[in-house]
């Protein structure tokens, strides 16, 4: 199994009907901890973490994994701000990538109960997803992307507009996942579980890179105003 | 109001008597019918399925013909089956016309437009809904087809229900390669058509009456099998 790491991104931009959303991004990731992605609502997020996934058009520029793309693609995961639920029951749910793979039906229901208890829904497993809580699909969602251990995990916003009791189970997979060695790029405006998991800081703005560099170091100093003055709550346009 | 009240007695009493011609009428129309609708659900619903995941140069156009296409006159395609299978026609040869199996195309070619153009607007709905998480689940083009058909079965079982429902009310396209041939070919609403012309508006009304319940009754054992309504919001 070839490894992912480290990610080139040379100049790549998304646009759509001529307009730049995200670019000319210049990144290199090595393949270690979390990066976090932040920035001012509209700075880009999500539309980056889409482009390096390949589920957003690079229209300029490239990326370049350190395997060929259809294999990275082969060992990422994504979990959306608004997780998509599958209209079968939890258990089919985070069984699905796994059934896609051609795992047989017991076999991918077997590991998806395990991952259903580590996450905490192992109470649930036969119940319609679409009637869980929202921190419950947003695990389910997460729980649904580990189970075919990815090397990486795009996370957009995973804990926008939950509890602080779901966002701590959450982090709490999530450090695990990180512990175990799996790669997360993740979007936050969350700037307190930007320093509890971000071990890497991507400043965007205006759709580019602004500052990156090691959280620690990032968040003690930022080497730019806009970044400074991002970090002391004021708005950054 | 008298024929009315004449029509559903005697709609009972065949029914009660269990009478022989009735019972073979009734079998041949939901036989005919119901295979009918299993072939054009097997080639409507892959379609629908293809239009709703794969982008290509005329899908719109597709979509458009397609929705058209529901009004077809069964009139016209009675007649077009009829030239096509008679003995002169291209396919002459294989001795279609005047049997069920004539019944049967006529009744798929009305009917599959239908069900594709309903089964499409319930799947292009949940293909947006799963949009992204199957983009970034990298799943080939025939598993996203396949979770769609599968997740949206329910409605899936709505288009299907609306193709029944034209198929048994059918009368014009299966009239003209059907022939309306008594122990062959005579369905529920070519008996009617014919008792009408007769003059005998009582069995008219009463097979009318038994073509009713039998559409009720098909539309509410497919709704138990397919547990509609049931199982919380999915």
């Amino acid at each position: 199994m070839s490894d992912l790491f480290p990610l080139t991104v040379r100049g790549a931009a998304t646009s759509r009907r001529g307009r730049t959303l995200v670019g000319p991004v210049d990144l290199t990731l090595d393949g270690q901890g979390a990066c976090v992605v932040i920035g001012p609502n509209g700075s880009g997020k999500t539309t980056l973490l889409r482009l390096l996934h390949g589920a957003a058009r690079c229209t300029r520029g490239d990326i370049r994994w350190a395997c060929p793309t259809d294999e990275a693609r082969h060992h990422q995961a994504f979990v959306f701000q608004r997780p998509v639920m599958l209209r079968r029951s939890v258990l089919d749910n985070i069984a699905y990538p796994l059934r896609m793979r051609g795992q047989s039906r017991s076999q991918a229901q077997e590991r998806a109960s395990q991952w259903a208890a580590r996450v905490g829904l192992g109470d649930a497993l036969t119940r319609p997803a679409s009637v869980l809580s929202g921190g419950e699909q947003q695990k389910l969602a997460l729980a649904r992307a580990l189970i075919i251990d990815p090397k990486l995990v795009f996370l957009d916003e995973p804990c926008a507009a939950l509890d602080g009791r779901a966002t701590r189970e959450i982090e709490n997979v999530l450090h695990k996942a990180k512990a175990a060695g799996t790669r997360l790029i993740l979007s936050t405006h969350d700037m307190g579980q930007a320093r509890r998991l971000g071990d890497q800081v991507v400043f965007l703005l205006r759709g580019q890179v602004h500052e990156t560099g090691p959280a620690q170091a990032f968040f003690d100093a930022p080497q730019t105003p806009q970044a400074r003055a991002f970090l002391n709550g004021d708005i950054v346009e | 109001m008298t024929d009315l009240w004449s029509g559903l007695t005697g709609a009972l009493w065949m029914v009660v008597t269990f009478n022989h011609d009735l019972a073979e009428i009734s079998l041949r129309s939901l036989r005919i019918s119901l295979t009918a609708l299993v072939v054009a659900s097997a080639i409507a619903m892959p379609l629908a399925a293809l239009l709703a995941v794969r982008r290509f140069r005329w899908r719109r156009t597709v979509i458009a013909v397609l929705n058209a296409l529901m009004g077809l006159p069964p009139v016209v395609v009675g007649l077009v089956v009829y030239v096509l299978l008679s003995r002169s026609g291209p396919l002459g040869v294989l001795g279609l016309l005047f049997t069920p199996t004539a019944m049967i195309i006529a009744q798929v070619i009305i009917i599959v437009p239908l069900i594709a153009s309903i089964a499409h607007q319930s799947l292009r709905d949940l293909w947006q809904e799963y949009h992204d998480l199957l983009i970034s689940l990298n799943v080939t083009q025939w598993q996203k087809m396949k979770t769609l058909l599968w997740d949206a079965r329910r409605a899936l079982l709505t288009a299907a229900l609306a193709g029944f429902g034209r198929a048994i009310g059918e009368v014009g396209a299966i009239m003209i390669v059907g022939g309306n041939i008594d122990h062959a070919t005579r369905v529920l609403t070519t008996a009617i058509a014919l008792e009408t012309g007769k003059g005998d508006f009582a069995l008219a009304l009463a097979l009318g009456f038994v073509l009713i319940g039998l559409a009720v009754l098909v539309n509410l054992a497919i709704h138990w099998l397919g547990r509609t309504e049931r199982e919380g919001r999915w």
